[in-house]
């Protein structure tokens, strides 16, 4: 009792000399070179978004030490996430997160939550879309989903990025609303997709606005509506007139599904509130900048920005819908 | 004529002196990215991406690219010199470019290696200037299947290809094959043959394997051998580039050749390493010194370098016209044409024309200033030989070391890459081929991962890989390849059996 009692005594001494002998305005700043993991690889969402943030970053010169992006691909991205897991307090590692932050450690049962991690803020939102070749006569969900009903199941195709992640996940709750299956064949990256459904090796995808974009101005595929729960925000045109805010949500189509995909930064298990605050801050900037307004625009990004207990308690709602949503499709490691 | 006119105009652009003097730095930039082992093209560009976000544009994006063929040229240095290929196109590289360095030809076989990338390249330019928007519609017709076909051809073509006995070399694929399984299996989403260890996450990448089983296993062979390196002799002069020069046009059939494989590999996308590989099995096969192949012959330089070259510069059209890119290093490029707001695709041409024919006007300029700087420097690289062993041993480990552990940023991969220098040792010792091992890592996992697609969307039937022209005629090419080498064999020996039996 004594002992644990002068032990807390010698803490908080310990602790009052060094708030003492902290000059009051210093807050944390990193002392090195700041590594930017991103579990992904190179020339995906989440690259582009780190390496965007990188530049403005160095352009804007809004940190004094630099900031390195580094890509940690093995595994699905487990690779990166147990990088950070283990840095333990090491402030100077920070790491951007895709949905696979749920869906890798419930789909291969590599050791790892995002509780391992310290949330640090939610940057935007990805919004997902329902493509299809626009040589194809479906103008609507009904069409397409008429369609899909109408042929053998299995016979239709769904392209996406990888397996057991994000599209897979909207594909399998697809097929739960409609009543029928789609032949789900996983690709490697979101353009290589995008180029498929032009060249009609598959029949639909569910892309997100950043790389399917070029193909819609292009005139070669078709967005039929967006699994959010309300339509994007961006009411410029992008092609032949329309915007795209004027893509309809699927609830409003009579396809009940929604799923965005988290774009956020978390930092190793033992971040003090300092650290914590000074990436908040640095990225509050980063956000306040036109090229990052670009990017948003480019992509037709939910612009939502948490930070905190907001943030942690949106992941741990994620959280349980992803392992939800994977059990009912048997995506859980072990099936 | 509208597209010259559009190329001038690109000229005038890239021949700013600013825009100059970006090509010039980008290029000796890629060359040292290139040389180092593990850094690679796709890291290298995407290091330096940052450094290009305060410049225009198209400033940026010509830096970048002249990067990328500088590290081209660069692959090529530590292939023929140390035996390390530093990228997968340069494998192919390795097999003439480094006996000819041992027989003291190193200048000789540099400076082929470098007009063929430069002639690979100009000749894939000049495809993409003319036929642009003709072959981008091609590239659309590539499904899982086609995917499929162009591996299964470029792994026929490589069947038979070393002295080797067959079975050693169907061995080492298998082993290539087994490790290229390892890590996160794309189809399914399960992880393989980890056994719960998190270093196995990634796979084995083809660089450590490969600084492992060719550098290191070298070193280790050489210093068996009595501690020299062989060939460092021969005379080094700036004339040896126009001697090699005027050797060179007697090969002009397969310098053809190996551009066409190289256009055709760049668009699909297959990429660079089919190419190299394919173009060197057919060169083998068609040229009339092709026994000597394996052995220091310049054609063995020529073909895989032209055909890499060839395929690189091509690859840069499906991603522009597209919006895919057709090697990791065209998808940092890619990411970086997002960031500045350009959006690759089908519009690109027609909204961003002083972009683009800068771009390709760049590519002319680019390749132009890259072959004139790597050639005044191929006496530096080849005295390089000239330094004592003793010296150079521990200094090509140390970088070796580096750039293994550049690849993932893991004390890890520095072990495997050890570990894969004693098998290296062992599979020389015992005369198992290695490169069938190597092409079986680099492409095994995308052959497989094209052939569960392909099943996936024909719902396990092999009637896919037949179903439609492009994709039969790619087939029927691999079963021939395949099948000409036992044919041609058989012939080969009925022949000598009637000749033994008529004497």
């Amino acid at each position: 009792m004594s002992r644990s009692a002068s032990c807390l005594a010698l803490a908080a001494a310990a602790s009052i000399l060094a708030l003492c002998s902290m000059p009051a305005s210093a807050a944390w700043e990193p002392v090195r070179p700041v590594e930017f993991i991103v579990p992904a690889g190179t020339g995906g969402g989440a690259d582009q978004m780190a390496r965007t943030i990188q530049g403005i970053v160095t352009k804007h010169s809004l940190m004094k030490q630099p900031l390195v992006v580094i890509n940690k691909s093995g595994g699905a991205g487990g690779e990166g996430f147990l990088d950070v897991k283990s840095a333990n307090n090491n402030p100077h590692k920070i790491i951007i997160t895709l949905s696979n932050l749920f869906t890798t450690p419930l789909a291969t049962g590599i050791p790892f939550n995002w509780k391992d991690m310290t949330p640090v803020a939610m940057l935007a939102l990805d919004e997902f879309v329902l493509w299809v070749n626009a040589d194809k006569p479906y103008k609507t969900v009904k069409d397409y989903i008429d369609a899909v009903k109408a042929a053998p199941p299995g016979s239709m195709k769904m392209g996406g990025t990888g397996s057991k992640q994000e599209d897979q996940i909207i594909t399998v709750a697809m097929e739960k609303a409609i009543g029928s299956k789609f032949t789900y064949i996983p690709y490697k990256g979101g353009g290589e997709v995008a180029v498929q459904l032009v060249g009609q090796h598959v029949d639909s995808t569910v892309n997100n606005p950043i790389e399917a974009v070029a193909q819609w101005r292009g005139g070669k595929v078709r967005p039929l509506c967006v699994f959010d729960s309300k339509p994007m925000g961006y009411d410029e045109p992008v092609a032949d007139g329309k915007a795209w805010k004027d893509i309809p949500t699927c609830k409003s189509q009579g396809l009940d599904i929604e799923y965005v995909m988290l774009r956020g930064i978390f930092m190793g298990p033992k971040a003090t509130k300092d650290q914590i605050e000074y990436y908040v801050e640095l990225f509050k900037k980063v956000r306040a900048t036109p090229e990052w307004q670009d990017l948003m625009k480019s992509g037709a990004f939910n612009t939502t920005f948490l930070t905190g207990s907001d943030y942690s308690s949106w992941v741990g709602t994620e959280e349980k819908r992803h392992e939800t949503l994977m059990k009912e499709a048997g995506f859980l490691a072990g099936n | 004529m509208e597209e010259l006119v559009n190329l001038f105009h690109g000229f005038a652009v890239a021949l700013q002196p600013f825009n100059i003097a970006v090509m010039v730095l980008g290029i000796v930039l890629g060359v040292i990215i290139g040389v180092l082992p593990g850094l690679g093209g796709a890291n290298g560009v995407a290091i330096l991406l940052p450094l290009t976000f305060s410049m225009p544009p198209t400033s940026a994006i010509i830096m970048l690219s002249c990067i990328y063929w500088g590290a081209l040229f660069g692959g090529a240095i530590t292939s023929i010199l140390f035996n390390i290929p530093g990228e997968p196109w340069s494998v192919a590289t390795t097999f003439d470019g480094y006996p000819m360095a041992q027989q003291g030809k190193a200048a000789e076989s540099l400076t082929a290696a470098f007009t063929s990338s430069f002639v690979g390249a100009l000749f894939a330019v000049i495809m993409i200037t003319l036929v642009a928007p003709l072959v981008a519609g091609f590239a659309l017709r590539f499904g899982p299947a086609e995917k499929f076909a162009v591996y299964f051809l470029a792994f026929c073509s490589f069947v038979g290809l070393s002295k080797e006995p067959p079975f050693k070399t169907i061995a080492a694929m298998m082993i290539g094959f087994a490790l290229a399984a390892v890590g996160l299996d794309s189809i399914t989403g399960q992880l393989r043959l980890t056994f719960g260890s998190t270093e196995l996450l990634n796979g084995f990448d083809f660089l450590i394997a490969v600084i492992g089983l060719f550098g290191l296993g070298e070193i280790f062979l050489t210093m068996e051998e009595g501690l020299n390196f062989r060939g460092g002799k021969a005379k080094i002069d700036l004339r040896v580039v126009l001697r090699t020069w005027k050797s060179l046009p007697q090969y002009w059939m397969t310098s053809l050749r190996s551009c066409v494989i190289g256009c055709w590999m760049g668009v699909t996308p297959a990429g660079a390493t089919p190419a190299s590989f394919m173009s060197y099995g057919i060169a083998k096969r068609m040229s009339k010194n092709g026994k000597n192949f394996g052995k220091g012959e310049i054609e063995g330089v020529i073909a895989p370098e032209t055909a890499a070259h060839a395929a690189g510069t091509a690859a840069l059209l499906p991603m522009l016209s597209l919006g895919v890119p057709g090697s990791p290093t065209a998808a940092v490029l890619l990411g970086g044409l997002l960031i500045w707001g350009l959006q690759p695709g089908p519009m690109l041409f027609v909204e961003q024309k002083e972009f683009v024919w800068g771009l390709i006007a760049s590519m002319y300029l680019g390749n132009l200033v890259g072959l004139i700087i790597v050639l005044t420097c191929v006496p530096i690289f080849a005295a390089i030989l000239r330094v004592p062993f003793s010296i150079i041993a521990p200094l090509i480990l140390v970088l070796c070391a580096i750039g293994a552990y550049s690849v993932h940023n893991s004390t890890f991969d520095v072990v495997m890459m050890l570990v894969f220098g004693v098998i290296g040792y062992a599979l020389k010792k015992c005369n198992y081929p290695l490169a069938p091992l190597v092409l079986a890592i680099v492409l095994g996992d995308k052959a497989e991962e094209a052939f569960r697609q392909s099943l996936l969307g024909s719902q396990g039937s092999l009637g896919i890989f037949f179903s439609n022209t492009l994709v039969s005629t790619i087939m029927i090419l691999g079963l021939i390849a395949l099948f000409w080498s036992l044919i041609s064999n058989g012939l080969a020996r009925l022949r000598n059996r009637t000749a033994a039996a008529s004497v």
